[in-house]
């Protein structure tokens, strides 16, 4: 789906490049609400009941905590592949705005 | 069970295939045919030695005492790996713009190149890593002893082996971390061969992992369960701790010396982070998933006492699976080497290009230019230091008699080098961040960190026991475990808070009370905006520059070939024939970049400047600082340039609209006249003519005077159509002139008794008739028409009681002027600017004419090549005739 959307994109880019532009930026915001995201999930943890909690709540077993942070964190890593797959044509010819002066640096 | 002499022999194996790996790679390298090592799985896999021995052995450890909580050591750096595009993208970039070669190289670009700082961030970074390249020797030392603790061997003890193993682990380093200075610091070789190590520990863990789910427990669902029953099988887990060790991981990952040099130094291609931005997580994911499942198994299997922090080890070995039990302990020692060698190698970056290079520099007297082998004393400081950093590290092992739970140092030496993290983020998004700001907020971390966490955790007497519990001299809310009266915290959880808490209010006070150089503030925003500009920063005055002074000094660092081939293609971009290059700015810079390659930013830029005699700050660059501000005036100046053109068409818009309006109304006015005017005579005509029709009785002397009357209308209508037609005829230019000489004052004479004829009210007219007797060439009767039109007018509408109009004659500027000025009102000034329109009246009520006189006047002086103006400021109505004089106008024919 991924490749069929930038083989489009390349064929005709004078037509869709606002819109494509655009989508990159959404993309480029949701890359940056990633971390945020993962951050609060991996906060959730301080909510759970812990066995040194004087509360009424029975302490969580360690096998479904194992479960949560793994699940979460898989789905960070799935999240960031498909992002990476997403913006993997970024270096190519429409490339993004922010990449214009990466030949400035081949001095060496 | 295996022998002291199989381990050795399998551990010196090891470092063989280690040593041919990198060896190899470096070839390889050097050739320029290696691809696949800049791929991005070379890199993902480098940034694994973040994974040290800690992960390995001590994560076990570290859940069998508190659970989950180990978990967070590697949540932080996934956070800060997922949030790639935000952060670590724009570190890379800017550290290979800038070809920075440490965590402290970038602080002190970043703030204007300071020495200072870079040497503040070098003694932290040292103080910090030391604990951890100690606990590294110890990890390894422990599991060489778990292996001989049941069968003691003649001649093995801990201390020959940690000795042996620190001195083995400095020359691998010195080896291959410090062979060549290259210009971009990479060193492919260590890299490769980290990855490689990479590989083993994960292949390691992963075995262990699987034989003690699979081989031990039976299964998945069975291991749940048998978590569930351990003594860690509920949730335990500190809220403060979990959150503080998270931050902590993500300030550590970011920070620390040997994690910068594989991140950022040893980057080929911006873009391998966006595969490692998925990869590096999941290796830390497979890492740590085994090792709760350890853990609870290490705890049921293993005899009560035992050290949890070799579960790795142990729990193999107990079940009689030794070559299980080798490959854990090559993962182990994979672990220790690959963090020992990365840490050392950027330790004694910092340190030879911080501290030994300016003292260096400082204490040769004459300037940096005469002969001597920089390069020469450079690789040796590194070396120097490497040895030296690994002594250190087995001394802190000595002292501190290798007793403390691994994790714990683990977790102090994070707390000390997260001190850089508010410098270091602040400096790359905070363009107001100052040097004063990042050296107050490193020193105050810095300090709270030793007298909060480091002292007291080392124990041995360091830090007094009266200190400790009722704080310095006595003073209660300086105790450091709690400071300002807050008790009862976990002392990491108190560290880290007030330490960061400080440290960052720190530098965000000084930053925004001091006053940046203009160097820190070029810097400043090449480091913010790097996205946007990545030109060099700062302009060298080269005119004074010696080039053959450059080319000695660069060929100390660099080396003669590589320097000799820097300089004849700079020659040769810039088009000269010899093969040395001017030194321009642009050239300089570059060379202040490659330079910096090999002895960090500080000193290559002190070098140049030794030998160009200063920087300079030039225009362009201080309008790139200001180019925000530079923008807005410049938009602001177009803004008013226009706005000002567009005040001034309003303001002609306007006026041409308030004259369309009085025309409009003029037309309308005159129609209505002409009409009227037309209609009376007309009136008369016909009732005077029925009246001589149908009256048969009338008397001879009536008939006359009707008929006179109607002959009067007629002639009145008779003018006014003349006076049209003749308008047009001048306005078309169809006009025949009578060009005749003849004196002005004949012209007056006529004009003003054919004007005053006949009128009851007379207009006492003033003239000098000295000033009359100018001959002129043109068509008097015209001239005596316009004349006349003044003179009625005048006569008709001047409101004095006492009307009076002089007539005077001048020569003004060649011309023939005649001014006709009443003692009238005058015209109104809002009307003056149409009084030459047709259809103009002043008033209509008062009016006898047509309002055609003026009109005509104007577009007779037109032909006659004179003007007729409305003179304003005088008393009353004024006009103003002038004419080309007769000599004028016989030299123009």
């Amino acid at each position: 789906m991924t490749g069929d959307g930038d083989g489009t994109d390349r064929r005709s880019p004078a037509v869709f490049l606002e819109r494509q532009t655009y989508r990159r930026r959404r993309l480029m915001d949701a890359a940056r609400l990633l971390p945020v995201l993962g951050a609060l999930l991996f906060a959730v943890p301080l909510l759970w009941p812990g066995a040194e909690d004087a509360g009424a709540a029975a302490p969580l077993p360690t096998s479904r905590a194992i479960r949560y942070i793994f699940l979460v964190w898989a789905l960070l890593i799935l999240g960031n592949i498909w992002f990476g797959l997403l913006t993997r044509g970024w270096s190519g010819p429409g490339r993004a705005e922010d990449e214009a002066e990466v030949p400035e640096r081949g001095l060496g | 069970m295996a022998t002291l002499n199989l381990m050795v022999l399998v551990c010196l194996a090891y470092v063989a295939l280690l040593f041919i790996v990198a060896f190899a790679a470096d070839r390889l390298a050097a050739t320029g045919r290696s691809t696949w090592l800049r791929s991005p799985l070379i890199y993902t896999l480098s940034l694994s030695i973040y994974c040290t021995a800690w992960t390995f052995y001590g994560a076990v450890g570290y859940a069998a005492r508190s659970g989950l909580e180990y978990v967070t050591i590697y949540l932080g750096p996934t956070l800060v790996m997922v949030g790639w595009w935000w952060g670590l993208r724009k570190l890379v970039r800017v550290g290979r713009s800038q070809r920075v070669t440490s965590v402290a190289d970038l602080i002190s670009s970043r703030y204007g190149k300071s020495n200072l700082l870079a040497i503040c961030v070098t003694i932290l970074a040292v103080i910090g890593i030391t604990p951890y390249i100690a606990l590294q020797l110890q990890s390894i030392t422990l599991s060489f002893s778990i292996f001989f603790e049941d069968a003691p061997v003649g001649g093995f003890s801990d201390a020959s082996v940690v000795f042996w193993v620190a001195a083995g682990l400095a020359v691998f380093a010195i080896l291959f971390g410090t062979r060549n200075l290259d210009a971009n610091e990479r060193h492919h070789g260590v890299v490769t061969a980290i990855a490689l190590e990479a590989v083993v520990k994960l292949i390691a863990l992963l075995a262990v992992g699987v034989f003690v789910v699979w081989g031990l427990s039976g299964g998945v669902s069975e291991t749940m369960a048998r978590i569930d029953a351990s003594p860690i099988g509920e949730w335990q887990v500190n809220g403060s701790r979990w959150a503080t060790i998270t931050f902590l991981a993500v300030a550590a990952f970011v920070c620390l010396p040997r994690m910068f040099q594989v991140m950022v130094v040893e980057n080929d291609d911006e873009r391998h982070l966006r595969t490692a931005a998925w990869a590096f997580p999941t290796y830390l994911l497979l890492i740590s998933l085994f090792v709760v499942p350890i853990a609870v198994v290490g705890l049921e299997v293993m005899p009560e006492g035992s050290n949890p922090d070799m579960f790795v080890l142990t729990v193999p070995l107990s079940q009689g699976k030794d070559t299980l039990a080798m490959l854990s302990f090559l993962g182990g020692f994979s672990s220790a080497t690959s963090m020992v060698i990365v840490a050392a190698m950027a330790l004694s970056t910092m340190v030879s290009n911080h501290v030994v290079m300016p003292i260096w520099l400082s204490s040769q007297a004459d300037r940096a230019s005469v002969s001597g082998d920089v390069r020469h004393v450079i690789l040796l400081a590194r070396r120097v230091s490497i040895a030296v950093i690994m002594v250190l590290g087995y001394f802190y092992f000595r002292l501190s008699g290798g007793g403390a739970a691994l994790a714990s140092i683990g977790l102090i030496s994070f707390a000390g080098i997260a001190q850089i993290l508010p410098s270091l983020v602040g400096g790359l998004f905070w363009r107001g961040a100052t040097r004063s700001g990042a050296l107050a907020g490193l020193t105050l971390g810095f300090a709270l960190w030793l007298y909060t966490l480091l002292l007291p955790g080392l124990g041995g007497g360091l830090m007094p026991d009266g200190v400790l519990s009722d704080g310095p001299f006595g003073i209660g809310w300086l105790r450091p475990q709690a400071l300002f009266g807050i008790e009862g915290l976990d002392p990491i959880v108190h560290s880290v808070m007030w330490s960061m808490l400080l440290n960052t209010a720190a530098f965000c006070a000084a930053s925004l009370l001091s006053f940046p150089s203009p160097l820190e503030r070029l810097q400043g925003a090449q480091f913010v905006n790097v996205f946007d500009h990545s030109a060099g920063p700062r302009g060298w005055t080269g005119s004074v520059a010696q080039s053959e002074d450059l080319m000695i000094m660069s060929q100390r660092i660099l080396g003669a070939r590589e320097a000799q081939e820097l300089f004849q293609r700079e020659a040769a971009l810039q088009g000269g024939r010899g093969h040395l290059p001017e030194p321009t700015p642009m050239f300089l810079e570059r060379l202040e970049r490659e330079l910096s390659g090999s002895v960090g930013a500080a000193a290559a830029h002190a070098m140049i400047g030794q030998i160009v005699g200063g920087s300079s700050v030039s225009v362009e660059d201080l309008l790139a600082v200001a180019d925000e501000s530079a923008q807005l005036m410049e938009y602001s100046s177009q803004l008013e340039v226009k706005s000002t053109e567009l005040a001034r068409t309003a303001k002609q818009l306007r006026e041409a609209n308030e004259k369309l309006t009085q025309i409009s109304l003029q037309k309308d006015a005159f129609l209505g006249q002409i009409s009227h005017e037309l209609r009376t005579p007309m009136t008369s005509i016909r009732a005077f003519s029925e009246i001589l029709r149908d009256n048969e009785g009338l008397g001879p002397t009536d008939k006359v005077r009707y008929a006179t009357i109607i002959l009067d209308e007629a002639l009145r209508l008779t003018r006014l159509l003349d006076d049209l037609l003749d308008l047009s005829v001048l306005e078309n230019g169809q006009v025949n002139l009578n060009m005749r000489s003849g004196i002005l004052g004949d012209v007056l004479d006529r004009a003003i008794s054919t004007a005053l004829a006949g009128e009851e009210r007379p207009l006492v007219v003033k003239r000098r008739r000295a000033q009359e007797g100018v001959r002129m060439h043109t068509d008097l009767d015209r001239l005596a028409q316009v004349f006349i039109n003044l003179i009625a007018n005048a006569e008709k509408y001047c409101d004095s009681a006492n009307p009076e109009l002089t007539i005077s004659v001048h020569d003004v500027g060649g011309r023939l002027v005649v001014d006709f000025i009443d003692n009238g009102s005058g015209i109104p000034a809002e009307v003056q600017s149409t009084v030459f329109e047709k259809f103009f009246r002043v008033n209509a009520e008062k009016a006898g004419g047509a309002g055609l006189g003026l009109a005509i006047s104007y577009e007779i002086m037109q032909r006659l090549g004179g003007d007729i103006v409305y003179l304003q400021g005088q008393s009353g109505g004024a006009f103003r005739v002038s004419l080309p004089l007769e000599g004028d106008r016989l030299a123009a024919q």
